[in-house]
């Protein structure tokens, strides 16, 4: 869900790695971003793509969340992630959900509440400690 | 008692407004900074800038110490987090949400967040109330007590037409708690008679209805 340049780059190494990949995205012009360079369509490549609002439990079984193995919340929302992402692991019991929220403190949180979280906030601090020297 | 509300737009404005008037503390966070002084020109310090979905902002607006959160911005989903947060995280007892969109109350719900309040429903039930087509009106569901409060309309030929109340066969679980007559409403003794056309409340345990309405309906019907 959500592809934006996160999403659409994780979205494509899947593809390209074998795994059978739907896009959720609410805005029909992000399908461009999976274009490959080659000209080819993501729908030539194997892909889907579905144009919806997540928190729309339609567009979620559009996409084929009832048969997903493995769910990725990678919104510019950190809210939108948190909550559909909740909604997919326990409504859809999806096994694997994974979710990218900028804020560092409540990723911590929710990860300790049992939700895969990603927090590239939290990354980017890591990295620039690093390069001052700082341990963490 | 204190009171955190999350969002001050008319809504939270005007609750703060209330609860201030009866002698609650109340702090108001809101996110936008023009409407955050806005409202900072009427209340001062009463009202905080900050995004609530963040755990700092709601630390320093005393969510540890606090015994009530009522989120009320127009985002269902900052509405739903920040409940959870509260609930879960800080153990703050009671929580209340504003459900925006009616589709969304399915997702409040799986996030146990309890109870919410959808301007949507409370405006449909007045509808119902003002113009009683479906005749059973639900004017009040607690879910948690798996109590509901109702309101039937009595037809002509109704089994309970034109008995008294005591002798109105009702399922176990189930109580008349007052009758609306000619526009006015008033809770009956044991020697009321129910007659054709009043409004009767009643307020039973959940998933009786069906076992009730026949009781003021026209048996034919």
């Amino acid at each position: 869900m959500g592809a934006g340049r996160v999403g659409s780059a994780v979205a494509k190494r899947a593809l390209a790695a074998g795994y059978e990949v739907s896009v959720l995205d609410e805005d029909p012009l992000s399908h461009e971003r999976l274009e490959e360079s080659g000209g080819r369509t993501w729908e030539d490549a194997g892909g889907m793509f579905t144009v919806g609002t997540a928190l729309e439990v339609d567009s979620l079984i559009e996409a084929g969340v009832q048969r997903a193995d493995v769910f990725i919340a990678s919104t510019d929302g950190d809210n939108t992630n948190l909550t559909v992402a909740q909604i997919v692991q326990r409504r859809f019991e999806v096994g694997k959900v994974v979710c990218r929220v900028m804020d560092p403190a409540r990723a911590a949180w929710y990860a300790e509440q049992g939700l895969d979280t990603i927090s590239p906030t939290r990354h980017a601090i890591e990295m620039f400690e690093q390069a001052l020297g700082i341990d963490a | 008692m204190y009171v955190i509300i999350v969002g001050a737009g008319k809504v939270g404005l005007n609750l703060a407004r209330e609860l201030i008037d009866k002698g609650h503390e109340v702090t108001l966070l809101e996110s936008d900074r023009r409407r955050y002084l806005v409202v900072e020109s009427e209340l001062g310090h009463v009202v905080q800038y900050g995004d609530a979905t963040e755990l700092w902002v709601l630390e320093r607006a005393g969510v540890q110490r606090t015994d009530l959160v009522i989120a009320v911005t127009g985002d269902d989903e900052d509405n739903m987090l920040v409940c959870q947060v509260a609930k879960e995280k800080y153990v703050c007892e009671r929580v209340i949400a504003r459900v925006n969109n009616p589709r969304n109350l399915q997702h409040f719900k799986l996030l146990g967040i309890q109870p919410v309040v959808s301007a949507t429903d409370l405006i449909l039930r007045l509808i119902e109330h003002e113009v009683p087509r479906y005749g059973l009106v639900h004017l009040l569901a607690l879910e948690e007590e798996r109590l509901e409060i109702i309101e039937l309309e009595v037809q002509a030929g109704a089994p309970a037409a034109g008995r008294r109340v005591t002798e109105v066969e009702l399922p176990q679980g189930s109580l008349v708690i007052s009758v609306l007559r000619n526009g006015t409403g008033f809770v009956p003794t044991a020697e009321t008679v129910v007659e054709a056309g009043d409004q009767v409340l009643l307020v039973l345990d959940a998933g009786l209805e069906d076992k009730i309405t026949p009781v003021f309906s026209h048996p034919a019907d």
